[in-house]
């Protein structure tokens, strides 16, 4: 198969981008569609141009390292798969394709389809962890966890930090993969002593990185390629009020603040 | 950092407050609505009952007052400030993006609530202090000595602007409740987890109550049902 496509080439963090138009030919079916730019790659190269740079690590759907705009859709056209999960197969023969990268003030980009996700990192070491114990490991079972609260942690545990979920919304927010990671720890035993202090840390961290507000228009859920649903943002905002009024308490027993 | 400070600060803080103030107007609209319906009943009915909310239960009228005209206040405030935010949060925006699961009800929430705030103002001008007197019913009463809203309700919607004003005005009321009535509850994390938490059953039935009953009286009129 053939296939035009349009991609924004940008040489560095500094500089203006602009689409460029390039010919896919002899495109198998069978391709990702990483492999299909890895190919196209191979002719600019051979041309003497520089390919076109795009994030990508393990191929296989769960290092969150891959993600691009396609055709106005983060990850593409299926469902609940990201960029290197995507088949050609699911794109026609002759189709044009738009591949742009994520849009977002706190993902600037690096070069062409690269952009520096770091924001979503300083959004982890604000709180996304748990206290852990030294010594011996503990005997497995120690603590019992509810099976709905193990499902929870789970689904929400899926994130894989990709992005998609800020690229596709119109807010260009980071609701989901913070509310994600504050679900993720916050429904496990071990994640409560620091339930509060991470929910408040890690929604200022979010808030200070520049990302918009939430206003549930669902993108998130559905570009998200493990699928986490917005459930988990109405957890957040229970854990952040929660930690809100904690900290009201804290004041009045301690009188410091 | 005031804890406090800090919460009205964040996103989910002010969120909050728009969901609670959205609540507040939900729970307006619909007493409004029904008090509406009493034009059905007659000329009579709605009178006496826009003479009570203004004689004896005065005071009650105020405070409820109050309270809507902080909640429309704390409400447009936060929609202002958060909508700058998220302005500001995608500098250059995408050649191609196509929406895959948003309704039109969650992607009109700006201009639709503007349209909403201009409704609200022209509203009162037009039924509460009669400013604006578009059938020229202006301190008119009936044979008890109130108020002629039923008269005047009457000679405003046989004015096909008027109507088509109130009419359209109530489908954006409407949409709006159609997603606010479903993510106010989800914003304040009351919602129950669900295999589809895209599915706004409730917020759907109180959309269609709320922009049905609202909408009966123009098209009652205008039907020639109300007279």
């Amino acid at each position: 198969m053939n296939l035009t496509l349009h991609v924004w080439r940008q040489t560095g963090p500094d500089t203006n981008g602009t689409m460029e138009r390039y010919e896919a030919r002899d495109v198998s079916p069978d391709m990702s569609f990483l492999e299909m730019l890895d190919v196209v790659n191979e002719g600019l190269v051979e041309a003497g141009q520089m390919p076109i740079a795009f994030d990508h690590d393990c191929r296989e759907g769960i290092c969150g390292s891959c993600g691009m705009m396609i055709n106005g859709v983060a990850h593409g056209p299926s469902k609940g798969t990201a960029t290197c999960q995507l088949h050609m197969r699911t794109f026609e023969d002759g189709a044009s394709v738009y591949i742009e990268p994520w849009r977002s003030r706190a993902f600037p980009v690096i070069k062409d389809l690269v952009v520096n996700r770091g924001a979503l990192d300083r959004i982890i070491a604000a709180g996304g962890f748990i206290s852990a114990q030294t010594g011996g490991a503990q005997d497995a079972n120690n603590i019992p966890v509810a099976k709905q609260d193990s499902d929870d942690a789970m689904d929400a545990a899926a994130c894989i930090g990709c992005g998609a979920c800020v690229a596709a919304c119109p807010n260009g927010s980071a609701s989901l993969f913070t509310a994600a990671k504050i679900s993720h720890l916050g429904a496990l035993p071990q994640g409560q002593p620091e339930r509060n202090r991470r929910a408040q840390r890690m929604v200022l961290q979010m808030d200070s990185e520049g990302f918009g507000h939430c206003t549930l228009y669902g993108e998130c859920q559905e570009a998200c390629p493990k699928e986490i649903s917005i459930d988990t943002i109405a957890r957040m905002n229970r854990d952040f009020v929660g930690s809100t009024v904690a900290a009201r308490e804290e004041k009045a027993l301690g009188g410091t603040g | 950092m005031n804890s406090l400070v800090a919460f009205y600060r964040s996103t989910i803080g002010k969120k909050i407050l728009m969901a609670v103030s959205g609540l507040i107007g939900i729970g307006f609209v619909i007493l409004h609505m029904a008090g509406n319906l009493q034009v059905f009943i007659g000329q009579n009915k709605i009178n006496s009952y826009g003479a009570m909310l203004h004689g004896p239960l005065a005071e009650v009228t105020w405070l409820l007052r109050l309270v809507l005209i902080v909640a429309v206040i704390v409400h447009v405030l936060m929609a202002y400030q958060l909508t700058q935010r998220s302005a500001a949060a995608r500098p250059i925006d995408y050649q191609h993006r196509s929406p895959q699961v948003s309704t039109l009800a969650s992607r009109t929430m700006k201009w639709g609530g503007i349209l909403l705030l201009v409704f609200i103002v022209v509203h009162i001008l037009h039924f509460t202090t009669e400013a604006i007197d578009p059938a020229g019913w202006r301190g008119m009463t009936d044979s008890q000595g109130h108020r002629d809203v039923y008269g005047n309700i009457v000679a405003s919607f046989r004015i096909w602007w008027v109507a088509l004003f109130y009419i359209v005005a109530m489908l954006a009321l409407g949409l709006h409740l159609y997603h606010g009535a479903w993510a106010s509850v989800r914003t304040l994390g009351f919602a129950k987890p669900s295999p589809h938490p895209l599915h706004r059953r409730i917020a759907l039935v109180v959309a269609a109550i709320v922009w049905l009953g609202f909408t009966l009286v123009p098209v009652g009129v205008i039907a020639g049902i109300i007279r």
